[in-house]
């Protein structure tokens, strides 16, 4: 039976781990290899690399830490942050790393989800939306939420419902759903949200923001129905291991691999 | 010296490096000369079957691959590999596959009326780790490429499409999703996965590990 994944995620900036494993015994904590090593052994599903690298000339140091993360791991990982062209994808994805995923430069283009899906596959392009909850919807009706890029500053207008829907006909593999509402909270994910766009499309959908404890992975897959769950500071600041949270998912019954 | 071919389809790099982890001599082929220097071939490939078969056929390698696997070569096809062994596929409709197992290779389907799959609420692509189910078949449970691989292990998977071989007797392993489909074959010298053996840690690397020393 396919499991449910649970994926840390990791902020890299100038190909250095800023949020990644703390007060673990690394030897060197910024250390793309070491962070992803870790994970590994931990059981993490997947691993999610986000470049949060702000000059454009840096950028390239990510194509080294994914060539230098493929190298030591055997589990499949993502990069994301600021990938805008098929250029960029292709030399990731030659680097060794088995998905890119795209955000801002979906929203400004939305041919490049079907350009980037055509060449590589869309098993490889996870496009990520962060959604932020409108507050003018009438009460009575359903909520909504629009779509945000640029890390969170710009509103762009669109619903996120209908984007999801959109970019999975555009080929797009897979989403990344963050709730910009309940990020960095720690009062669990946007359960609403997350089932609204899982029960909308037909493609996975990967929750994001929000976890601050185990019970909060159980709610976003049973009651969220995500495919996975994204977490970053849970695991880094070493509140939970991914094994554990494994653990408890087996004992309430969520399919996972152990 | 295994060949790992290399047809502009996906991440060759990911599987030459799981290769050479298990101890695997390896080279990036993209020519006849390339295969026919080889003793064993990993046909690797992420991407759509048309889109596959029309570069295999561009670059001339088709009838070597054939020929190769005439020959007793010992093959590996890995995810879009192994669908390319098949006669068709739905997902390019029209295009001829390589043709060496006998089936086609059709797409997940759930979204039929009423269907009970639908009602699971299962998700095209099928991505992520599911176990592997290795077949009952005598033939099977001696087969050295999943030597020490235990029963029900989980690979990791990324793919909307599977292969129905009209031959039953080359299933080596089923995985379930929604269905049970063909996740490993093995006939005579070819072998063949539906999941990534380079991207499922060590029950993967095993796998890799078995066919180096096949």
């Amino acid at each position: 039976m396919l499991t449910k994944r649970i994926i840390p995620c990791l902020d890299v900036k100038d190909g250095r781990v800023v949020k990644g494993v703390n007060f673990v015994n690394l030897r060197d904590a910024g250390d793309p290899v070491e962070n992803a090593l870790f994970y590994d052994k931990d059981l993490a599903d997947e691993l999610v690399f986000l470049d949060i690298t702000a000059s454009f000339e840096k950028r390239k140091t990510m194509l080294d830490v994914a060539r230098s993360v493929a190298e030591a791991i055997f589990l499949p990982f993502t990069v994301g942050g600021g990938i805008g062209t098929i250029e960029d994808i292709r030399s990731l994805l030659k680097a060794g790393c088995d998905k890119v995923s795209i955000n801002t430069a979906a929203v400004k283009r939305p041919a490049f989800v079907k350009e980037a899906s055509r060449r590589f596959g869309s098993q490889c392009v996870v496009v990520a939306i962060d959604a932020k909850l409108c507050t003018k919807y009438d009460v009575r009706s359903t909520k909504k939420w629009e779509v945000y890029v640029n890390g969170g500053r710009t509103p762009t207008g669109l619903d996120v419902i209908e984007w999801a829907k959109t970019v999975e006909s555009l080929g797009a593999g897979e989403i990344l759903l963050t709730s910009m509402d309940y990020d960095g909270t720690k009062a669990g994910y946007d359960i609403e949200l997350t089932r609204t766009i899982s029960e909308g499309v037909n493609i996975p959908v990967i929750a994001s923001g929000g976890a601050g404890k185990l019970e909060h992975l159980y709610e976003a897959f049973i009651r969220g129905k995500a495919d996975a769950v994204l977490a970053a500071s849970i695991f880094h600041y070493r509140e939970y291991t991914v094994r554990g949270a494994k653990e408890y998912l087996c004992k309430k019954k969520v399919q996972v691999r152990i | 010296m295994v060949a790992i071919i290399d047809y502009g389809m996906g991440n060759l790099r990911s599987v030459q490096k799981a290769l050479e982890r298990v101890g695997g001599r390896t080279r990036i082929v993209s020519t006849k000369n390339g295969l026919s220097r080889a003793d064993k071939i990993v046909l690797p490939g992420v991407g759509a079957f048309g889109d596959a078969m029309k570069e295999l056929t561009r670059l001339r390698l088709v009838e070597p691959i054939k020929k190769a696997i005439d020959e007793g070569k010992i093959f590996l096809g890995l995810c879009l590999g192994l669908q390319l062994l098949f006669d068709e596929s739905e997902e390019s409709r029209g295009v001829k596959g390589l043709g060496i197992l006998k089936g086609k290779v059709k797409r997940f389907d759930f979204k039929g009326r009423g269907s009970r799959l639908k009602v699971q609420g299962l998700k095209v692509p099928h991505m992520g780790w599911n176990n592997i189910v290795q077949s009952s078949e005598l033939g099977v449970r001696s087969s050295k490429i999943l030597k020490g691989v235990p029963d029900g292990a989980y690979m990791y998977f990324v793919h909307s499409y599977y292969a129905e071989p009209m031959d039953k007797s080359v299933i080596l392993t089923t995985t379930g999703y929604g269905i049970n489909f063909v996740s490993g074959i093995c006939k005579g010298n070819i072998y063949a996965f539906q999941f990534h053996p380079e991207k499922s840690q060590k029950a993967g690397l095993k796998i890799l590990s078995n066919f180096v020393r096949l």
